[in-house]
C-alpha cells in the first residue's frame, strides 16, 4: 500500500531544504565578499611604490612594503628548510618503517603540535632563539614558522605514501632494490604530485601567520640584510597598518592584504587542482 | 655539455650574489633599537636621513616605552628609547642582567602630550583643568555636557554625549607623562591610580600605541584621549589647552614646550627629570623629554661609536628636523651636556 | 594485510643475506636511523615546548598558585597578576563564535552532503575550503573596517531596541567587544565544522538512507532522524575542532575585542583574550612575575587545547569504528 506523504510533512521538507541551502549560500558569499571587498580596496592602492619601495617614516605618507614581501619570502624559505625535512622524513619513518604502537605515539604527539596556539610557538621560539642569540632575526621568525610546517608535512607524507598501493613496493624489492632504495626512488617519486601539493598547501598555511613573528622577526624598515638580523613581513606590516591612524596606511593594509590572499589562495587552489587530478585520484 | 656549463654559469651567478648580499652587509653598520612611539616620528626621520650621511642604517620599531626598556635590558635590541623616567629597579635590573655595565639615559628632544577630543559639533578650542581632567579619567564626570566642563568653556554649546575615554593598552612614557601630571594636580588620582608607564585605568577603551589611541579618537564620537601633539597635528585631531600652574590656558606648541623645560634650573646629568605642571608663564604642563636608553659598553665596539656619532648629530643638526615636527629642541645647556656625556659610551 | 610495509620489512627485508656493509651502501640502515631520528626530533620539539612554559611560569605558581586562575585583577604597576579576565574573555567568545557557527555550520554541511547535487556540492565545498586559507590578520583588517562598522550601525540598534533590558546587550557599544570578536571567530571557524561535518554525514551507508526512503520517509526526515544520529558523534569531533582552534585564535580577535582587562555580563563591552593579552603585552612585559604570568596563562590556553583536540578525536574516532561497524 502506498503511503501518501502529507502537506505538513512535504512543506517541512521543502523549509528545511531551503534553509540549509540558504545557510550554505550564506557562508559561500562570505568568500566571494571577502575577496570582492579586498580586491576592491586593495586594487586602487596597489601601484609601482607598493611593490618597490621602503615604509616612509613614522607619521608621513607614501612608500611601500618591497622590504616586507622580500622578508616574507626569506622567512617562509627558512621556514620550509627547517620544517619540512623533519616532517617529510618522519611522514616517511611512519608510512614505512614504523610499528603500530610507537607510530600511534608519534601520531599523537604530531596532533599535539598542530594543535598548539601560534602565539604559543612564538613564545616559545622567542626564549628558545631570540633571548640565547640576542637579538631578533629572520631565522628565529623562520624556526617558529618551520615548526608550524611539521605537523601537516607528517601528515600529508604519511597520507600520500600509504596511498601507494603494496605492489609496486614488492615489485621493486623483487628486483633486488633495499627498501631505502625502493622508498627514495620508487615510492616517493610515485607520490610525488600529492607530496608537492601538500606541501604548498602547508605553505599557504604558514604564510598568513602574524602572531609567531610578533616576537621573532620583529620588524625592519630597511632592507634586512641576510638572515640574522630583524625583517619586515608582510602579515606583521598588514597587522601594524590596520592599526594605525593613517588613512593612507590603511589602504597598503587592503594592498597588502590583497596580494597575500591571492598568493595563498592561487597556491591552495593549485595544489588541490594537482591532487584532484593526480595519481591518487585517478586510482579511486 | 651544454647543461653542464648552464649549471656552472648559474652557480656562479649564485655565489656572485651571495657574496655581493654579505659583501653590503660587512660595510653598513646595522643597528637595532626599540621602544616609545611618542618620539617615533622623528626618530624614523632621523635614522632615515642618517643613513645617507653616514653608513648606518637604524632599524627603529615603535613598540612603547615599555618594550623599549625591556629590550634594552634583555639586550634583544642594541638600544632603547623611553619617555617614562626609569626607577631605581630598571637601572639595577639593566646593571644585574648586563655584566654590571650602565645604562645611559640621552635626552633628544621635547614632546608634549596633549587632550585629544572627537566632537564634530564642537569647533571651538575647549579648555581643561588638571583636576578635571583627573576626575573625567576617573570616571567621575560621564558626560561633555557637565557643569564641571561647562563652567570652563563658556559661550560652548557642548553635547548631551558620553565622554569615551582613549587610554594606552601598552607600557608607554606616554602614559607616565600623562599620569605623572595627573598625580601632581589630583591626590585622588595618585592615591588610586598613580603614575607609570603601565597603570590599572578606572574607565576607558584601550589602544597600543599612540596610533591606535589617535585611531580611536579618529572614529569614535565623544571620544576623549592623551596623545603626543605630532600625532594629533598629523591625524587633524583637535586638542585643548590646560590651565598651568600660572592659572594662564596654554595650547601645547614649540614655545610653551620649550618654557617647560627652561623652567628646570638644576639639569641631573642623566636629566631624568619630571617636568609637568612645571611653574613659570606661557608653560605648557603636560610636557616631557624623550630619552634614548644607550648601554654604555657595546658588544660590537663599531656599534658603539656609531651611537656616539648619531647622538652628537642627533642633538646639534637633528635638532632643525625635530622642530618641523613640532618637538621642540633641547635647551642649549642640556644638548652641550649630552654631547659631552657620549663620550662615556664604549 | 599480507602485505603491508612491515611484512615487507619484516620477511624480505632480514632474509636477504647481504652483510652488514653492503646493507650500509644500500642505505637500509641510515635510511632508518634518519627517519627515525626525524620522528624522535618531534618528540624532543613538543617536550621541549611544554618544559620551556612550564620553566617560564614557575614563578607566577610559586607567587599565587591556583589562585592566579581566579583572581581577576590585573596590575602590572602593582605586580599584581589576576587572569580571570583573559580566561573569561576567551571562553566568552569561543562560545559566542560556536553558537553562531554550529547551526549554520551543520545546516551548510547536511545541504552540501544530503541535498545538493553532487558537483555542485564538491564545487561550494571546495570553495568553503578556501575561506579555511584566509590567513587569520585578513579577518582581523575585514573586522575592524567592515564588520565593526556594520554591526554598529545594523545589529546593535535593533538589538539593543528589541532587548537592550537584558544583561548581556547593557551599555554603550563602542564597536570593538565581545560580541564583534565572536562574529568574527564564528566566520572563521564555520570552514572547520562544514568541512568535517560533510565528510562524517557522507560517510553514514547508504543503506541506511535507502531504507528510510524506501519506508516513505522524506528527504529531510531521513536526513534529521537517521543520517543525523548516525553522524552525531562525528559532528561533535567537528565542533570540538573548530573549538579548539578558536581558542587559540589570536590576530583576529586582538583587532576587535577591545583589550580591556575587565568582566563584564554584556557581550556590548569592550574585552580580552589569553591570546590577546599575550600579544599585546608580551613584548613589554618586564619583571619575572610580569613575563611568568603571561607564559603561565599560554600553558594553561596550550592545556585546553590539548583536552578539546582529544575530545575531538576520541568522538571522531568513535564515529569511525561505528561506520566500519554498520
Amino acid at each position: 500500500m502506498m503511503m501518501e506523504i502529507s502537506a505538513s510533512r512535504r512543506i517541512v521538507n521543502a523549509v528545511m531544504l531551503t534553509l540549509s541551502g540558504v545557510c550554505t549560500v550564506l557562508v559561500v558569499s562570505v568568500l566571494f565578499f571577502i575577496l570582492g571587498y579586498l580586491l576592491l580596496h586593495g586594487v586602487s592602492s596597489l601601484n609601482w611604490d607598493f611593490f618597490t619601495k621602503l615604509p616612509k617614516p613614522s607619521g608621513e605618507t607614501g612608500g611601500g612594503m618591497a622590504n616586507a614581501i622580500l622578508g616574507s619570502a626569506k622567512v617562509l624559505l627558512l621556514a620550509t628548510l627547517i620544517g619540512v625535512p623533519i616532517g617529510f622524513l618522519a611522514g616517511v619513518f611512519l608510512a614505512e618503517y614504523s610499528g603500530k604502537n610507537f607510530a600511534f605515539a608519534i601520531r599523537y604527539v604530531v596532533d599535539l603540535l598542530n594543535g598548539v596556539p601560534s602565539i604559543v610557538i612564538g613564545i616559545v621560539a622567542y626564549t628558545l632563539v631570540v633571548r640565547p642569540m640576542g637579538h631578533y632575526s629572520a631565522f628565529a621568525g623562520g624556526t617558529a614558522l618551520g615548526i608550524m610546517m611539521i605537523p601537516i608535512a607528517v601528515r600529508t607524507t604519511e597520507e600520500f605514501l600509504r596511498a601507494i598501493p603494496n605492489n609496486i613496493r614488492e615489485g621493486a624489492m623483487a628486483l633486488g632494490a633495499t627498501r631505502a632504495k625502493t622508498i627514495f626512488t620508487v615510492v616517493i617519486p610515485a607520490a610525488i604530485s600529492g607530496l608537492t601539493s601538500g606541501m604548498m598547501l602547508n605553505l599557504a598555511r604558514v604564510a598568513g601567520e602574524t602572531a609567531p613573528l610578533l616576537f621573532t622577526a620583529l620588524g625592519n624598515q630597511f632592507w634586512s640584510n641576510g638572515y640574522l638580523a630583524p625583517i619586515a613581513t608582510l602579515p606583521v606590516m598588514i597587522y601594524n597598518y590596520a592599526i594605525a591612524p593613517e588613512e593612507d596606511l590603511h589602504q597598503q593594509a587592503w594592498a597588502a592584504g590583497f596580494v597575500l590572499l591571492t598568493l595563498v589562495l592561487i597556491i591552495n587552489v593549485t595544489a588541490r587542482l594537482i591532487i584532484a587530478r593526480g595519481p591518487a585520484a585517478q586510482r579511486r | 655539455m651544454r647543461s653542464h656549463m648552464l649549471r656552472n654559469v648559474a652557480s656562479a651567478a649564485g655565489l656572485l650574489a651571495l657574496a655581493a648580499v654579505a659583501a653590503s652587509a660587512a660595510n653598513t653598520v646595522q643597528m637595532t633599537g626599540a621602544g616609545a612611539t611618542f618620539p617615533a616620528p622623528i626618530y624614523t626621520k632621523w635614522f632615515n636621513e642618517y643613513q645617507s650621511i653616514a653608513n648606518v642604517q637604524i632599524n627603529y620599531q615603535p613598540i612603547g616605552s615599555g618594550g623599549g626598556i625591556k629590550g634594552v635590558t634583555d639586550g634583544t635590541v642594541d638600544f632603547g628609547a623611553s619617555d617614562a623616567i626609569l626607577s631605581k629597579e630598571q637601572f639595577d635590573a639593566f646593571k644585574s642582567k648586563n655584566d654590571g655595565h650602565d645604562l645611559l639615559t640621552f635626552p633628544t628632544v621635547l614632546g608634549a602630550v596633549v587632550p585629544s577630543y572627537n566632537l564634530p559639533e564642537v569647533s571651538a578650542e575647549l579648555n581643561f583643568t588638571g583636576p578635571l581632567l583627573a576626575d573625567i579619567f576617573l570616571g567621575k564626570i560621564k558626560k561633555w555636557n557637565d557643569a564641571a566642563i561647562a563652567k570652563l568653556n563658556p559661550g560652548v554649546k557642548l553635547p548631551d554625549l558620553e565622554i569615551v575615554v582613549a587610554h594606552r593598552s601598552d607600557g608607554s612614557g606616554t602614559t607616565f607623562c600623562f599620569t605623572d601630571y595627573l598625580s601632581k594636580v589630583s591626590p585622588e588620582w595618585e592615591k588610586t591610580v598613580g603614575r607609570n608607564a603601565s597603570v590599572s585605568w578606572p574607565v576607558g577603551l584601550g589602544a597600543a600605541k599612540n596610533d591606535g589611541v589617535a585611531g580611536l579618537l579618529k572614529t569614535q564620537p565623544g571620544a576623549l584621549g592623551y596623545v603626543e601633539l605630532i600625532f594629533a597635528v598629523k591625524n587633524h585631531l583637535p586638542y585643548g589647552k590646560v590651565k598651568n600652574k600660572a592659572g594662564e590656558f596654554i595650547k601645547a606648541d614649540l614655545k610653551s614646550v620649550s618654557e617647560a623645560a627652561a623652567a628646570m634650573k638644576e639639569a641631573a646629568a642623566d636629566t631624568q627629570v619630571s617636568i609637568t605642571d612645571a611653574a613659570g608663564k606661557g608653560v605648557y604642563p603636560i610636557s616631557t623629554f624623550t630619552w634614548l636608553l644607550v648601554p654604555n659598553k657595546f658588544k660590537d665596539a663599531e656599534k658603539g661609536t656609531a651611537m656616539k656619532n648619531f647622538l652628537s648629530w642627533a642633538v646639534t643638526k637633528g635638532q632643525d628636523q625635530a622642530e618641523a615636527l613640532d618637538y621642540a629642541r633641547l635647551p642649549k645647556v642640556i644638548a652641550e651636556k649630552v654631547e659631552k656625556r657620549v663620550a662615556l659610551i664604549k | 594485510m599480507a602485505t603491508s610495509p612491515s611484512y615487507i620489512a619484516e620477511t624480505l627485508g632480514r632474509r636477504t643475506s647481504r652483510g652488514f656493509f653492503a646493507r650500509l651502501r644500500g642505505g637500509d640502515e641510515i635510511a632508518y636511523l634518519v627517519t627515525l631520528a626525524c620522528a624522535v626530533s618531534i618528540l624532543l620539539i613538543v617536550g621541549l615546548i611544554v618544559f620551556e612554559l612550564w620553566f617560564h611560569s614557575r614563578a607566577t605558581f610559586t607567587a599565587f598558585g591556583f589562585r592566579f586562575l581566579t583572581s581577576s585583577k590585573w596590575d602590572p604597576n602593582a605586580d599584581k597578576y589576576g587572569a580571570l579576565p583573559f580566561i573569561y574573555g576567551t571562553c566568552l567568545t569561543s562560545f559566542l563564535g560556536m553558537l553562531l557557527a554550529v547551526p549554520l555550520g551543520v545546516a551548510a554541511s547536511i545541504f552540501l552532503a544530503e541535498m545538493a547535487p553532487p558537483k555542485l556540492s564538491n564545487f561550494l565545498t571546495f570553495l568553503i575550503e578556501l575561506l579555511a586559507a584566509v590567513p587569520s590578520v585578513i579577518y582581523g583588517l575585514i573586522g575592524i573596517f567592515v564588520l565593526v562598522p556594520a554591526i554598529k550601525t545594523y545589529l546593535v540598534p535593533p538589538l539593543k531596541s528589541a532587548f537592550g533590558y537584558l544583561p548581556i546587550f547593557e551599555g554603550t557599544f563602542y564597536g570593538l567587544s565581545f560580541l564583534s570578536a565572536g562574529i568574527v571567530l564564528s566566520v572563521m571557524i564555520v570552514p572547520f565544522i562544514i568541512s568535517v561535518s560533510r565528510e562524517v554525514l557522507m560517510a553514514v551507508p547508504t543503506e541506511q538512507r535507502e531504507a528510510a526512503l524506501a519506508l516513505g520517509a522524506t528527504k529531510w526526515e531521513t536526513t534529521w532522524d537517521i543520517v543525523l544520529p548516525n553522524a552525531a558523534t562525528g559532528i561533535f569531533g567537528s565542533i570540538f575542532l573548530a573549538l579548539a582552534r578558536a581558542l587559540g585564535e589570536t590576530m583576529a580577535v586582538t583587532m576587535v575585542v577591545g583589550n580591556s582587562p575587565k568582566i563584564s555580563a554584556s557581550l556590548l563591552s569592550p574585552g580580552y583574550s589569553i591570546a590577546a593579552v599575550i600579544a599585546n603585552e608580551f613584548a613589554e612585559a618586564n619583571g619575572n612575575l610580569y613575563i611568568s604570568s603571561l607564559i603561565f596563562m599560554a600553558l594553561v590556553l596550550f592545556g585546553l587545547t590539548i583536552v578539546i583536540n582529544a575530545l575531538a578525536r576520541i568522538f571522531i574516532m568513535t564515529t569511525q569504528q561505528k561506520g566500519s561497524q554498520a
